[in-house]
């Protein structure tokens, strides 16, 4: 057992960094440390960037198109990219579905669409979630009905994040009527220019459009979309939650995010000297610092052993619940740094490129829309409570 | 001891009660929200009329004789509805340190009218590098002939873009964070030399930055003594913390009413949520933290008007800890238990969250309160 790094591992890191200063556009690098919005072209030029150069899907095996890197360079390259300020790289298609399609999708689906996936040229998004159907998602009641060689879709998907920069959507939908959900669900590939489709814009809290309700209305989709067999769609459903749990604790982000914290309080005034003089308040820092630590070493721990072949257990949704709490954490520390300064609302400053100069300091406009919004953590990709239903039940066998 | 409610004060939060039901439905608050004034004169002029401009103040100052509990039921009924009209800067800031500072002439020029609905004020403390500290003042006022001449900077002031008047705290004396050496100045908002920069906040009200350009006044326009205004200014601040705090119940009775709803109504699993016992005991305890906002909030609403100051400052800076705690633990709660509608712009629980998020960061957040609080117990 050893933490110190090989000297090849830490070439590989010194390459990922220069790949990022090369490929990294200035104006995102900047919306990264600023805390501003990005926009699609932020995140599409960066994930082509990555995908040309073979390192968008770099979770997947050699033989999809993956880099083939060990544990360690994972957890290099997600650290640096961070570190470098890259946005995190959207999961729809290269964490979610693309390993859903390698897994069960059949020859001719893997070569349709797994080079897209990887190249980042199709984006993709999640249709899992229904109005009735949150935390009870074996509850869906989208319908999909054969008729001949085509499903016909109908029913409404909520929360779908990014729906409206997407091609694709991947779906659960209901083909038997009436019947658990091992036995009646299917995973559907949707184009999104198919008639019938139309996607309603959400506001969030902080005035921010990331998700949307997607409504499915005799939408025609080919059976060839269909991923596995028909209501046998649960499997890769749950495959894929599993999938998405483990990426979601987002400990290198949260990283950058105290040393953001600690940059801010240095230059937040207090009492002619600065926030960083106040041990109240650097205690705070350095109490979320140590929970960052236990939380990648934990991750690191499920990671290794992965590594050696073994599965990613339940225990990974508490990685889930811990890694969410910390960015809520970090976020309502920052906001608390800035003070009284965290109330004026900027929207043109936290969405669009406008010439508009900040009211406080320049950290300050991002600071409370993003301690609204970072509650979602507890609530997207399986809310803390149904992680801790899960710990208890599968892990605890209470 | 007696901690019931008189039949005027009944009849008092009977009406606003009704105001709120009338005028505050989540739909009408959206539309003020988006007007340009962020706020409605029709409901000023009623307040007017029910005698809320002046019910806090005392009959030789022309107001009804009423003192802070009436302001606490008020305030609670508008943080019930998220209420966007001005008070806060207006009658319990401007209106309470003119009424505790002022001339015979300023009351009748000034408080006067503002208890008829005719005027209304911002107060103007903050700058950039101030935090919460109310002495770290650096808008200077210079000596020009009789008067005065004022310059430099003033941050997220509230009510500024409809103010009539902006009190302003300007250093004439003494050192940065000096409390000796401040003075309160009354002014024009339409003075020459003042330049804004207006703004809505997170929670949709009004405020401003302010610049000072060698703003002229005359002699008249200092509020109470020259270099000290500060024990003015902490007294005014104190008084608007438990105002703020009786808001700061309504709001958490109104999203703690909003979720508890919203609980036994969702179905998943195919059963209300409320079925499930981690959401049960998280609710008591939002109802636990509402009770203890309640009552730290009435206690001080009790003490504020002690002729000791450091009693006062203890029961303001022991309801904002409550209330800052409270707030985030009711509006965290809120929000998770209504999942994912919970952070759309769509239900009133995001807005209440926004507003019991600001409550805490104005005039100083819970660790801020904490730590005033705990120097004057320790000093005693
Ligand atoms: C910002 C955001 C982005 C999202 N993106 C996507 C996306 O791209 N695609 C997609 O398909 N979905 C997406 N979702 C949906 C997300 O997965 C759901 O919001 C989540 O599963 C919770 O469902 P719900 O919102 O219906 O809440 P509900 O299920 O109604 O839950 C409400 C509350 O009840 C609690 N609760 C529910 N059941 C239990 C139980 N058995 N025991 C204890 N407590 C319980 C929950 O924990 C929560 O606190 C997104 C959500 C958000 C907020
Ligand atoms: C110091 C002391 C003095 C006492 N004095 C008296 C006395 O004078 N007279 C008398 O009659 N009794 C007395 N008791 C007994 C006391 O009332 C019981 O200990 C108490 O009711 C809990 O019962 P239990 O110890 O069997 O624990 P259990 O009931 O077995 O509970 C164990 C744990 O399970 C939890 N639990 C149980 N049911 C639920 C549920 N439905 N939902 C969620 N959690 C649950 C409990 O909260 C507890 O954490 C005393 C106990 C103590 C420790």
């Amino acid at each position: 057992m050893d933490l110190a790094l090989k000297p090849e591992h830490k070439a590989f890191a010194d390459e990922v960094r220069a790949f990022a200063r090369e490929n990294l556009s200035p104006a995102t690098r900047e919306k990264t440390f600023s805390g501003k919005h990005y926009d699609r072209d932020d995140h599409m030029v960066w994930q082509q960037a990555l995908g040309k150069k073979g390192w968008l899907a770099y979770t997947w095996p050699k033989k999809y198109g993956g880099p083939g890197w060990d544990v360690t360079q994972r957890f290099l390259f997600e650290n640096v990219l961070a570190e470098e300020g890259a946005p995190r790289i959207l999961p729809f298609g290269p964490k979610m579905v693309g390993p859903v399609i390698y897994t069960f999708g059949t020859d001719a689906q893997k070569e349709r669409f797994l080079p897209g996936i990887r190249s980042s040229e199709v984006s993709w998004c999640q249709g899992y979630s229904e109005p009735g159907a949150g935390s009870d998602l074996a509850n869906l009641r989208t319908r999909a009905v054969r008729e001949g060689d085509h499903y016909i879709v109908n029913g409404q998907k909520t929360w779908t994040s990014f729906a409206h920069w997407g091609d694709w959507i991947f779906c659960l939908v209901r083909t038997k009527p009436d019947a658990k959900p091992q036995e009646s669900i299917s995973f559907l590939l949707i184009d999104m220019k198919t008639p019938g489709v139309t996607v309603r814009p959400i506001i969030m809290t902080d005035g921010a459009h990331h998700v949307n309700d997607v409504f499915l209305d005799n939408v025609k989709v080919p059976v060839e979309n269909l991923i596995g067999k028909e209501n046998e769609g649960w499997t890769c459903a749950k495959f894929l939650l599993a999938n998405e749990r483990l990426g979601i604790a987002e400990v290198p982000s949260s990283k950058r995010g105290v040393s953001v914290l600690r940059q801010i309080a240095r230059a937040e005034p207090l009492n002619g000297g600065t926030l960083a003089d106040d041990p109240a308040f650097t205690a705070q820092i350095a109490d979320v610092d140590l929970q960052v630590q236990a939380l990648e070493m934990s991750e690191l721990r499920v990671l290794s052993t992965m590594a050696q072949g073994g599965a990613p257990g339940p225990e990974v949704s508490t990685l889930k619940v811990r890694g969410s709490e910390i960015q809520q954490r970090i976020a309502e520390l920052t906001m608390e740094a800035v003070g009284e300064y965290a109330q004026p609302y900027q929207p043109g400053m936290l969405f669009q490129d406008t010439n508009e100069t900040p009211i406080g300091p320049d950290h300050a406009p991002p600071a409370a829309p993003r301690y609204f919004n970072m509650r979602k953590t507890s609530i997207y990709g399986g809310s803390t409570e149904i992680q801790k239903n899960i710990v208890s039940k599968m892990v605890l066998g209470l | 001891m007696d901690l019931s409610l008189s039949d005027e004060q009944k009849q008092l939060q009977e009406a606003a009660e009704r105001f709120v039901r009338d005028k505050y439905t989540f739909e009408n608050r959206r539309k003020i929200a988006a007007s340009e004034r962020g706020w409605l004169p029709e409901n000023w002029a009623q307040f007017a009329e029910l005698g809320w401009l002046g019910m806090a103040f005392s009959e030789e100052d022309g107001g009804y004789g009423g003192g802070p509990i009436e302001t606490m039921i008020v305030m609670e009924q508008f943080g019930k509805g998220l209420v966007l009209e001005p008070f806060l800067p207006t009658v319990v800031l401007g209106g309470g340190m003119i009424a505790s500072a002022g001339s015979k002439a300023q009351k009748e020029a000034l408080l006067a009218p503002m208890i008829e609905g005719k005027k209304q004020f911002a107060f103007a403390w903050l700058e950039r590098q101030s935090r919460y500290n109310l002495a770290d003042v650096s808008l200077k006022a210079t000596k020009e002939g009789a008067g005065w001449s004022l310059s430099g900077h003033k941050g997220v002031v509230y009510n500024a873009p409809s103010a009539d008047h902006i009190i302003v705290l300007a250093r004439t004396a003494g050192s940065a964070r000096e409390p000796k050496g401040l003075t309160l100045f009354i002014v024009d908002a339409k003075a020459k030399g003042i330049s804004r920069r207006d703004y809505p906040t997170q929670d949709a009200l009004r405020a401003s930055e302010l610049t000072f350009d060698k703003v002229s006044v005359g002699a008249d326009a200092v509020l109470g003594k020259v270099d000290d205004a500060f024990p003015v200014v902490e007294g005014a601040v104190d008084r608007a913390i438990v105002a703020l705090c009786a808001e700061a119940t309504g709001c958490m009775d109104a999203i703690n009413a909003a979720t508890l709803e919203y609980i036994k109504t969702r179905k998943q699993f195919g059963v209300p949520i409320g079925k499930f016992q981690v959401l049960q005991h998280r609710m008591v305890d939002c109802f636990t933290n509402a009770q203890e906002a309640r009552s730290m909030t009435l206690m001080a609403s009790l003490k504020i008007d002690d002729k000791d100051p450091t009693v006062r400052a203890k029961a303001a800076s022991g309801a904002k800890v409550q209330i800052g705690k409270s707030g985030k633990f009711c509006g965290q709660s809120a929000v998770q238990m209504h999942g994912g509608m919970g952070v759309t712009d769509e239900l009133s629980v995001s807005h209440y969250f926004k507003r019991l998020t600001m409550i805490d960061l104005m005039f100083g957040n819970q660790q801020h309160h904490l730590t005033r609080y705990s120097n004057l117990a320790m000093a005693a």
